[in-house]
């Protein structure tokens, strides 16, 4: 992405990055693939490609810190290449790979090459998860400091908790060096074991195992005492109870370093989605209450919540196609993710345009000190034009990503990202 | 050829409670049949019907197979053990397997929740749900109903208490859907680690102890206390558990009115239920058995399009 690239003008959008305070209709330079300048009328370089955005909103390069890209592993359900073409076509500009592939990203090498992988495929910015724990067996600390070293922005053992207090506790302390967030699945197996869905009148009428929200709440507030205690920054991932969500505000109100993200999908469905034994709605934390729905969307709206982010979790056809509780969790997000959040939140009233671009851009960058985030001058030529008001529907056939897995398949939305711009090139365009 | 229970018989929280009468009435002539010197009638001739057991089961399979030979159908008779994981074939190909051989009609048991309607969704055959996991056992459902109705007359204001483990009971569900439609009450009776949590939302009242569940109910259905459910740590010993919830003659002697029991079998003698109460005279246990190929009978009549009012004449062997 370092080869030069002509001067890129994006006119007459409306200019939305909270990271500078700006909301105005204006223009902006990227040049070498960098933001030359942002606002105003800036008239035309010599040489310069001009894009006509007026109408569309510009904001900072979106980033989401919480996808599973499958290499390695299982490249038959997605490669890093095909992921990252989701995500710049879901107008994603930069994702956090999770390190749950076979091997496990637990080291050095597999941090390198899921970067180069990244740099290669030519699409979003490709930033890799280390594991917390060597496999993921949540025994032994992996080595932290060479994962950095090699790329890594946050370790996670993501898909596992790390059910150790005294692993957690040191990983958290051991961290603080490096300056990295460590992100947990906040999940009591000795709860969850077995579950497939929420626990509630849904799994009772269902007749399926339910994970009760106190699997995940135990966890939530276990995690942010030993961050109280370590002074390390945890991370929590995935939130979908209400509980969680009063958790993280007691825990922010005491000053404990603790951020915390939510699905999309946790905004926007609930347990209901499964009924019918719909694998497409399965997921790990599962579909819950409109309460908590209503909870985590104001968790959103207050801050309390600090970033949005997919979980992207693709999976073959034939592995959904089964038994509920035999199917694999976890659905595809990166292409829907815009669309539902603009639908569920931004149209319903509860966050402004500025909060939706704070916690799909500024905010993940800043909770997870990626570059991007901001087009202020010498930033990352990193850019998402999206149309709020767009209507589309969902027809996964057309996804980017290998993954069809969607509970979202024929819904309306309403927010489309049109044009994804990652270090000055344009890699993504809807005409 | 959706007759008026439409293609499948998948559950009793689909059915409306005119179905469900409807599928009791029908029962009613075909039991008949059972109690000739020769057991059989024309009404499906030439009809296929596999039954596809992925769970061990004695008394529904034997059931559900001289239902299907008292009335004529080519059966054939699939067990597959082990875990559906575990085994090579997933339940799709095993699906389009059945499809392909022009099966009639498939009656599943599975151990996975949802699995009879995963299989329904996706081949044009009927299917029969047989038990899957922990939702629905809709044949045992409506014998039981079936039971009570013939000592009842009629379950409207019924009060029927479902005891033991409801929490893994897809007969459980199975009446609390179809006691409900017909107008019963329901309870349910049980450690509360056996219940599920959100028992209190399914429109049941809940009994902590036997005892209080005697003195409400007209009927009891005594669940069958599995063993693994100790061993998982659900309850602390099958003795403290017959103790606490056990059907006991004694414990029934202090009823103020004469309690039908049923018991969906196979029974754990001195565990759920005492001898003396399961051999007792307000057992109804082995009327259930009877009933359970009747009603059978009933399903498979009505979902190969058989018309109800003809089950007289299909009885005759006339139609």
């Amino acid at each position: 992405m370092s080869t030069a690239v002509r001067d890129l003008v994006l006119r007459g959008g409306r200019i939305v990055d909270p990271s500078q305070g700006l909301d105005a209709v204006g223009d902006v330079l990227i040049r070498d693939g960098r933001i030359e300048a942002c606002g105003g009328s800036l008239g035309t370089p010599e040489g310069a490609d001009v894009v006509d955005v007026s109408g569309l909103v510009v904001a900072p390069g979106l980033i989401d810190v919480h996808i599973h890209l499958r290499e390695p592993g299982r490249e038959d359900v997605e490669t890093v290449a095909t992921g990252a073409h989701s995500a710049v076509a879901g107008g994603f500009t930069g994702v956090c790979a999770m390190p749950n592939t076979k091997p496990v990203t637990d080291n050095q090498a597999v941090v390198g090459f899921v970067k180069r992988q990244g740099e290669a495929a030519g699409f979003a910015r490709v930033y890799p998860y280390g594991a917390i724990s060597v496999g993921q067996k949540g025994e032994t600390l992996a080595e932290l400091a060479e994962m950095v070293q090699a790329g890594a922005v946050a370790f996670s053992d993501d898909g596992k908790p790390v059910e150790s207090a005294q692993l957690m506790r040191t990983a958290l302390e051991y961290a603080r060096a490096f300056n990295v967030p460590i992100a947990e699945h906040c999940e009591d197996m000795s709860l969850a074991r077995g579950g497939s869905m929420n626990e509630g009148l849904m799994s009772a009428k269902l007749g399926l195992k339910g994970i009760p929200a106190e699997a995940e709440e135990i966890y939530v507030i276990r995690d942010i005492l030993l961050a109280k205690r370590t002074g390390g920054h945890i991370h929590l991932c995935h939130l979908s109870t209400k509980g969680s969500v009063e958790l993280v505000r007691w825990g922010k109100e005491r000053g404990i370093n603790v951020t915390a993200e939510v699905c999309s999908h946790h905004i926007s469905l609930t347990e209901a989605a499964v009924d019918g034994y719909n694998t497409n709605a399965k997921m790990n934390p599962p579909l819950r209450t409109a309460e908590d729905v209503e909870a985590l969307q104001q968790g959103v709206a207050d801050g309390t919540i600090d970033l949005l982010v997919t979980d992207h979790a693709p999976h073959h056809y034939d592995e959904k196609e089964r038994e509920f509780a035999d199917a694999p969790n976890g659905i595809v997000g990166l292409e829907t993710a815009l669309g539902v959040n603009c639908t569920y939140l931004l149209h319903r009233g509860l966050i402004s345009l500025s909060q939706l671009v704070d916690a799909m851009s500024c905010k993940p960058a800043k909770v997870f000190r990626l570059p991007g985030g901001t087009l202020a001058r010498g930033a990352l030529g990193d850019v998402t034009v999206f149309d709020p008001q767009r209507e589309w529907t969902v027809d996964p056939t057309r996804f980017r990503s290998k993954g069809r897995n969607t509970p979202y398949g024929g819904h309306a939305l309403r927010g489309l990202a049109t044009m994804t711009v990652v270090g000055g090139r344009i890699v993504h365009r809807v005409v | 050829m959706a007759g008026p229970l439409g293609k499948d018989l998948l559950g009793l929280a689909p059915l409306s409670a005119e179905q469900i009468n409807l599928v009791l009435d029908t029962a009613v002539p075909f039991r008949e049949i059972s109690e000739r010197a020769i057991k059989k009638v024309p009404t499906l001739r030439g009809a296929t019907i596999v039954n596809l057991f992925f769970e061990a089961s004695t008394r529904t399979r034997i059931s559900f197979e001289f239902a299907e030979k008292r009335l004529s159908a080519d059966t054939v008779n699939v067990a597959s053990q082990g875990s559906s994981v575990s085994k090579g074939e997933t339940l799709v190909d095993t699906a389009r397997n059945l499809e392909a051989m022009r099966i009639d009609m498939v009656v599943i048991r599975h151990m996975a929740s949802g699995a009879a309607r995963f299989l329904a969704e996706r081949i044009e055959s009927n299917v029969i749900n047989a038990g899957d996991g922990t939702n629905e056992h809709p044949t045992q459902g409506l014998l039981d109903l079936l039971t009570m109705r013939d000592r009842f007359g009629s379950l409207a204001g019924k009060r029927v208490c479902i005891v033991g483990d409801v929490l893994h009971s897809r007969v459980a569900r199975s009446n609390i859907w179809g006691l409900t439609k017909l107008g019963a009450e329901v309870a349910v009776c049980g450690p509360r680690s056996l219940l599920p949590n959100a028992i209190g939302d399914m429109g049941v009242t809940v009994f902590d102890r036997i005892e209080p569940a005697i003195e409400w109910a007209d009927a009891l259905n005594v669940l069958r206390l599995q063993l693994e459910r100790m061993e998982a740590g659900y309850i602390p010993s099958l003795r403290e558990y017959n103790r606490v919830f056990g059907v006991t003659a004694a414990r029934l002697e202090r009823a103020p009115k004469e309690l039908l029991i049923l018991h969906p079998g196979p029974m754990n003698r001195g565990v759920e239920i005492d001898s003396d109460v399961a051999d007792g005279p307000h057992s109804v246990i082995l009327d259930q058995v009877t009933n359970g190929v009747a009603v059978r009978m009933a399903v498979l009549y009505l979902l190969a399009g058989g018309r109800p009012e003809l089950a007289e004449a299909a009885k005759k062997g006339t139609a």
